[in-house]
């Protein structure tokens, strides 16, 4: 959940520290090598940490983690391509016959990894951009949208509240048990649902009196200027699309997984997960602005 | 000056529903006015300021006639959002008047929708923020605010374009004591500083009463009293006795006149003809502790013998990342006791009753119950799961509520008082009594009439035998129904002793008339009793 800290990653306007961390995204996205992505991981991690939103980033990886597992394994036994096989189980219905490659393991290990690095960069973005200054960022195009994801959002953790103050109201009855029932279980559901609808009848009359309804448009003023956090989160979020762009074209982060694992090695890898880290602690060299 | 709200013969009714909810009414609020509206359940007071704000029939439809006219919008042409620049609008729950996820962006929304430019959008917030002690949380998420936070912020979202008049529905009735008489005292002072008319609906009025300019009382959607707050409470004396805040009814009972309109007003009377006790030193604000058990309730009650109705042992709640919600609780309850749970808000009463139900386990100590035991939570709507009133509990159970003739309803339609009896017919089923009942924070919402029939059962069902508990804020409900009060801090018990003890002498856990009467030994805790100790004062003080 987004929360206002001190630190650039905040100071910057949203529309730039999205861009940044969606460059983060993108770029675990689009490379598969394992230096890269293990660059990107160091990458956020070192940002998120530095940003004050490590504990974020640590419970997001907890709960990737079981996926980038299950991914591993599944890919091991379905994927039948690879040519290093270092695994026979012969012959297991459903599958048929199933030999794990050593391709098939590495490559689902790495999409595993993908996983786990992508869902870190999303929860850098959640945790560092003010989801209302996006919604007013995208209003101007399609404000009813936005603001329904908003309340969405922001009415999850008040409905889940209702539901377990309901959970208890069942765990309070004499006849506890004959909630477990099938028509018990109808008669909680009809009433959760009942109780969300009443929410969305009460948040429905608070747009009304903020004046959602009659809802003009702002005259255009002067431009906000521009910070130095500004300035460094977009350089730096400029500056990793670009490394992305540049080792895309010249292949100096190329993988191959089948039919044998083939990694580009050598000097420029090192040099692109190197200028990955850097680019994004750029808005965290310390430059100019002063002490407390 | 023009006037910020006007009613000419407004009638309305609710779509699918026969009767009118309010009748002709015609008043007027002049600007800068702090008005009150009074009345008891069902008389209207929702849909009066509902039809104040626009909501009404914009929002809920109907069918209205006559004239009202907010800000000089009538509202026959100008729904809600037009209204909004003219007149905030509070309403009861928190929860469901905030809409974005910063205080900041929060207070900026109605004025981004009005069209405000950048500066004026700025500027706004700054102003509702500075005004309502709300700047150091601009920057926070909107879901780690407290209740009062909340409201809080929904007072400055509602006054953020520096409305005419705000209207609020009941805004303390989600809040605990303090937070409701900060929100209050923060409604008197944007009245005084920035002229700003209020018109607030509130079932407590003995918290706003002193702030009053005028209050309005509906009786069955009329306007049956429009009035200062001295005069109508002299009119409630005569038609309305539930509409008396504890002061006045101590001094009706008493026969002093005129009614009182806070404990300030009432000292002063008592002082000047002589009835206060001032020269008596003040009783300790806390009765005693748990080191003191063997002086107390606690002793008093062991040792009438037999089997405890509930007994606690080392009672420990502490969670995994973070403090202990109880510690080290010990008590025990008689059949047939009945037994406040006070203390502030976070102090630990809800989590100790859900303990003593057997609804959460605890990380140390134990629970030993007689029987069943029966527990209503806080809100009662969460344990209605069908569409008639009949279906939601045993036939004796609903009978015994009171609610035979509203079997074929849906418990939705039911009032708030209506549906917590039966969601307590719902939790104390039917066969064997429960050996306690407990209930957490039964009156919030509630009025005089409501409370006295919830007083009443509970008389009913500790006469029958179970031991009644209820974690309240309600120093008045309190000191009605309870005659032994534990008062909890940070899990701990602080106090536990005689309501007579813990009830007076202080400021907080204390009702009205032990306030205005503070110094008399023994204590005072009601009107009543009150007013039969002053009129004894002043019969033997006329004696030649």
């Amino acid at each position: 959940m987004y929360r206002h800290r001190a630190s650039p990653l905040h100071a910057a306007r949203a529309g730039v520290t999205a861009l940044y961390g969606l460059a983060l995204v993108g770029l675990a996205l689009g490379f598969t090598h394992p230096v890269v992505l293990a660059a990107i991981a160091v990458a956020v991690l070192a940002a998120g940490w530095r940003a004050g939103v490590g504990s974020d980033l640590v419970r997001a990886a907890r709960f990737s983690l079981f996926l980038a597992v299950t991914i591993t394994l599944v890919n091991a036994i379905v994927v039948r391509d690879g040519l290093t096989v270092v695994w026979r189980f012969g012959e297991i219905p459903p599958f048929g016959q199933v030999d794990i490659t050593l391709e098939a393991l590495v490559y689902g290990a790495l999409l595993g990894m993908r996983v786990v690095v992508i869902v870190l960069a999303f929860a850098l973005l959640t945790a560092c951009v003010d989801p209302d200054a996006i919604l007013r960022a995208f209003g101007r195009r399609s404000f009813r949208s936005a603001l329904t994801a908003t309340l969405a959002t922001r009415m999850v953790p008040v409905l889940a509240r209702d539901a377990q103050r309901m959970d208890q109201a069942m765990r309070c009855r004499p006849n506890a048990e004959d909630m477990s029932t099938t028509r018990g279980r109808v008669a909680v559901v009809r009433a959760v649902a009942s109780g969300a609808l009443d929410r969305a009848v009460d948040v429905a009359a608070t747009l009304e009196l903020r004046g959602y309804a009659t809802r003009r448009s702002a005259p255009s003023g002067p431009r906000e200027p521009w910070s130095r956090h500004d300035v460094g989160v977009l350089a730096a979020g400029l500056a990793l699309i670009a490394l992305g762009v540049a080792a895309a074209i010249t292949g100096v982060a190329a993988f191959d997984a089948y039919p044998r694992l083939h990694a580009e090695g050598g000097l420029g890898v090192i040099v692109l997960a190197v200028l990955i880290v850097a680019a994004a602690l750029v808005p965290f060299w310390n430059r100019r602005g002063v002490e407390r | 000056m023009s006037r910020v709200l006007e009613f000419d013969a407004f009638s309305y009714t609710y779509p699918g529903v026969a009767e009118p909810s309010l009748r002709e009414v015609t008043l007027s609020v002049e600007p800068g006015e702090f008005v009150v509206v009074a009345g008891l359940s069902a008389s209207g007071k929702s849909t009066f300021l509902r039809a104040a704000c626009g909501l009404v029939p914009h929002f809920h439809g109907g069918s209205a006639s006559g004239r009202v006219v907010t800000g000089g919008l009538d509202t026959r042409h100008h729904g809600p959002g037009d209204l909004a620049a003219v007149c905030g609008t509070l309403l009861q729950d928190p929860e469901t008047q905030i809409v974005m996820g910063t205080v900041r962006s929060e207070l900026a929304f109605p004025l981004e929708n009005r069209g405000a430019s950048r500066a004026a959008v700025a500027r706004g917030v700054e102003e509702a923020a500075l005004a309502l002690g709300i700047a150091r949380l601009l920057d926070r998420p909107t879901h780690e605010l407290s209740g009062g936070e909340l409201q809080r912020v929904a007072l400055g979202a509602a006054l953020a374009g520096r409305p005419k008049l705000v209207v609020l529905d009941e805004p303390t009735s989600q809040l605990d004591p303090v937070a409701g008489d900060e929100l209050v005292w923060l409604l008197r002072r944007l009245n005084e500083e920035q002229g700003t008319a209020v018109l607030l609906a509130e079932h407590r009025l003995e918290r706003c009463m002193a702030h009053a300019d005028r209050v309005i009382v509906l009786e069955d959607g009329r306007v049956a009293c429009d009035a200062p707050p001295r005069e109508m409470l002299g009119w409630a004396a005569e038609r309305m006795p539930a509409l008396q805040t504890p002061a006045a009814r101590l001094f009706a009972r008493a026969g002093l006149r005129p009614a009182p309109t806070g404990v300030k007003e009432a000292r002063a009377t008592l002082r000047a003809h002589g009835l206060l006790r001032e020269d008596q030193p003040q009783r300790a604000a806390v009765a005693p502790g748990p080191a003191d058990r063997r002086r107390t309730g606690w002793r008093r009650s062991r040792d009438r013998g037999g089997p405890a109705a509930l007994r606690v042992r080392g009672l420990w709640h502490e969670l995994s990342d973070g403090p202990g919600i109880l510690r080290g609780i010990d008590l025990e309850v008689r059949p047939g006791e009945r037994l406040a749970v006070m203390g502030r808000n976070g102090a630990g009463k809800s989590t100790l009753l859900r303990h003593l139900a057997g609804v959460q386990e605890p990380t140390r100590g134990s629970v030993e119950a007689a029987g069943r035991v029966a527990l209503l939570l806080q809100n009662p709507g969460d344990y209605l799961l069908h569409e008639r009133v009949a279906d939601e509990a045993p036939v004796e159970a609903i009978e015994a509520a009171g609610l035979a003739a509203l079997a074929g309803r849906h418990p939705r339609d039911l009032s708030g008082g209506e549906r917590q009896r039966l969601a307590l017919a719902i939790v104390l089923g039917e066969g064997t009594a429960p050996a306690a009942v407990l209930l957490d924070e039964p009156t919030r919402g509630m009025d005089r009439a409501a409370k006295g029939d919830l007083i009443e059962r509970m008389g009913e069902l500790s006469a029958s035998g179970a031991a009644v508990l209820v974690a309240t804020h309600d120093a008045e409900f309190a000191a009605a129904l309870a005659d032994r009060v534990v008062l909890l801090a940070d899990g701990r018990v602080i106090a536990d002793a005689p309501a007579a003890e813990v009830l007076s002498g202080g400021w907080h856990f204390a009702t009205e008339t032990a306030r205005v009467l503070a110094g008399e030994d023994p204590p005072v805790l009601g009107p009543q009793e009150g007013g039969d100790l002053l009129r004894d004062r002043m019969s033997f003080e006329v004696t030649p």
